[in-house]
């Protein structure tokens, strides 16, 4: 299993030569069921993968220029969405799950959410002028105070999509066991387990074909948005010591990873804002890696189908808001993929948050752009941290404060 | 002989000055046919609106809503008034799983999210859960 059959040099060289041979991760489990591990892995050079969905912990940073005069923006706004301003001067972040300031938000329960810092990132990529309001309290080297004006993408000096969790490598089925209709980040539930909601590419999103964090690493250079993007860090609440399948594969949500890239590159196809009713805002994206068949064991992992895959079913009116860790049971993708599941004995409803049509066609793109010459591998420059690296996703444990420190509200 | 019977899907829109009276019972005392009101509601300013299956001779409906229509109702097919914009819509299927009746589905192997407006009921979970707004209610 461990031979090496390329290296990162190889395989670029026939890129370069347009004799890469390349798969999608869906393709490629028919291909090792028909072939077996052993040929295939000598056949294909690269397996591309790909995942759409709703992914919170997205965001942009943009640098709108300076202004004359000068001003040190202390407080700003892009369509009426607040974005980070403590930087420096002219430096934003906008992120995604900001909702708008006058949004009714959950006051008349379940909000709709109509517009946040998701539309915003979509607005800017789709090339629309965005209105920015800032305000500032002046200093003597950046007197202004106010500005409002019409900005651009195409006149900013940087605007890069930069999120600090994506990719979830698996995730919870969402529940309902309550009376009532419950509105979760999973979707609309109905109650008495009207339906399941689910998000993972499974068999295509890209770290549930690395499970072991093999070959995706810091560096590795990936399909973001419909442009070029970069694996900067670990994900927040990276979590690579779940419990996992006899095939490796985490049995939960585990893994995530940091990314980063141009946002200029960017299409409107591939990044959307969305209302997630009675939750939020936050930004749909496509992304996809493409795994580089080092040897056979990298095919071994990649070969993986949604029959392997397998998530755990979460009550979300209870046992997820409260924590309490509980597990109805376990369903496979291929399950999930079909329409309905079974609970309890009974037979449940399956709705999708993530976009199946539109992970295939990451990968797709991904595979064609690599059989055109017009992607090339990166090797990583460090591992993302693995199952021995001792990093666990830990819960806050809060402390007393007392009342003569709390800053308040 | 011809069976002319069948199902019709409608939108009621009952006018402030008509909103109160019985109006509806006479679709099956006049013109002997079956109906399964599926969404009824009265707006502040005092008008109604209703959503039903009407059931029986196709003949009889007509005559059914052509009264309705004379005695100052807007009858509207129901199939107008849910919509789906597919421009909108990035096919994660989340309404697929809250739909009660199959009118939105997971077409296979595609997984493209298919719409057939004659399943409608006008429930509207779907327009409630599509996080991009691609189903529209104009009711």
């Amino acid at each position: 299993m461990g031979t090496k059959l390329r290296t990162y040099e190889e395989i670029n060289e026939k890129i370069k030569k347009g004799q890469v041979v390349v798969v999608t991760a869906e393709e490629v489990v028919d291909l090792v069921r028909e072939k077996g591990v052993e040929r295939v892995a000598r056949e294909v050079d690269v397996v591309t993968t790909g995942t759409f969905g709703i992914m919170c912990s997205s965001g942009a940073f943009l640098n709108i220029g300076h202004t004359k005069p000068r001003m040190k923006i202390h407080e700003a706004y892009l369509n009426g969405v607040m974005a980070y301003a403590g930087l420096a001067a002219v430096d934003l972040y906008i992120g995604a799950t900001q909702p708008a300031k006058d949004d009714p938000l959950n006051k008349v329960h379940p909000g709709e959410f109509r517009y946040g810092g998701g539309h915003v990132i979509q607005d800017l990529v789709a090339g629309k002028d965005v209105l920015l309001e800032a305000y500032a309290y002046g200093t003597d080297c950046y007197p202004r105070k106010k500005l409002v004006t019409w900005i651009n993408i195409r006149d900013l000096n940087e605007a890069y999509l930069f999120n600090p969790r994506n990719a979830y490598q698996n995730y919870n089925v969402a529940v309902n066991l309550s009376d009532k209709t419950i509105y979760t980040y999973l979707g609309v539930l109905l109650p008495r387990m009207g339906n399941a909601g689910y998000s993972s590419a499974g068999q295509l999103s890209p770290l549930l074909n690395d499970p072991y964090y093999r070959v995706i690493g810091i560096g590795t250079k990936i399909f973001l948005g419909g442009g070029i993007g970069y694996v900067a860090w670990q994900g927040t609440q990276h979590n690579p010591a779940v419990e996992r399948t006899e095939r490796g594969i985490p049995k939960g949500g585990a893994g995530t990873i940091a990314v980063i890239g141009d946002l200029k590159g960017m299409s409107p196809h591939w990044l959307w804002g969305v209302s997630i009713r009675g939750y939020g805002c936050s930004l749909a994206l496509g992304l996809g890696i493409p795994i580089p068949i080092l040897d056979e064991e990298t095919l071994y992992y990649c070969s993986v189908s949604d029959e392997e895959i397998l998530a755990p079913v979460v009550d979300y009116s209870h046992a997820y808001p409260y924590g309490t860790g509980e597990i109805l049971g376990y369903v496979s993708y291929a399950e999930l993929r079909s329409g309905k599941i079974t609970i309890g004995g009974k037979e449940v409803p399956t709705s999708p948050m993530s976009s199946y049509s539109k992970a295939r066609e990451v990968a797709l793109t991904l595979k064609k752009w690599i059989q055109e010459g017009k992607f090339t591998l990166t090797q990583p420059v460090a591992q993302l941290p693995g199952v021995e690296s001792g990093v666990r996703f830990k819960n806050l444990v809060e402390r007393p404060v007392e009342a003569s420190v709390i800053i308040g509200r | 002989m011809m069976n002319n019977n069948g199902s019709k899907k409608v939108v009621l829109r009952f006018p402030q000055e008509v909103a109160d009276r019985p109006i509806v019972c006479e679709l099956a005392l006049r013109f002997g046919l079956r109906f399964n009101i599926l969404r009824a509601s009265i707006s502040p300013h005092r008008e109604g609106i209703m959503v039903m299956e009407l059931i029986g001779n196709r003949d009889k409906q007509e005559e059914g809503l052509e009264f309705l229509r004379e005695k100052g109702v807007f009858v509207e097919p129901l199939s107008q008034d849910i919509r789906m914009v597919e421009e909108r819509c990035y096919h994660c299927g989340t309404c697929v799983g809250l739909c009660p009746t199959g009118a939105l589905s997971m077409e296979r192997p595609s997984f493209l999210v298919r719409y057939d407006p004659a399943k409608c009921i006008a429930c509207e979970l779907c327009v409630l859960a599509c996080p991009t707004h691609a189903m529209e209610a104009l009711l």
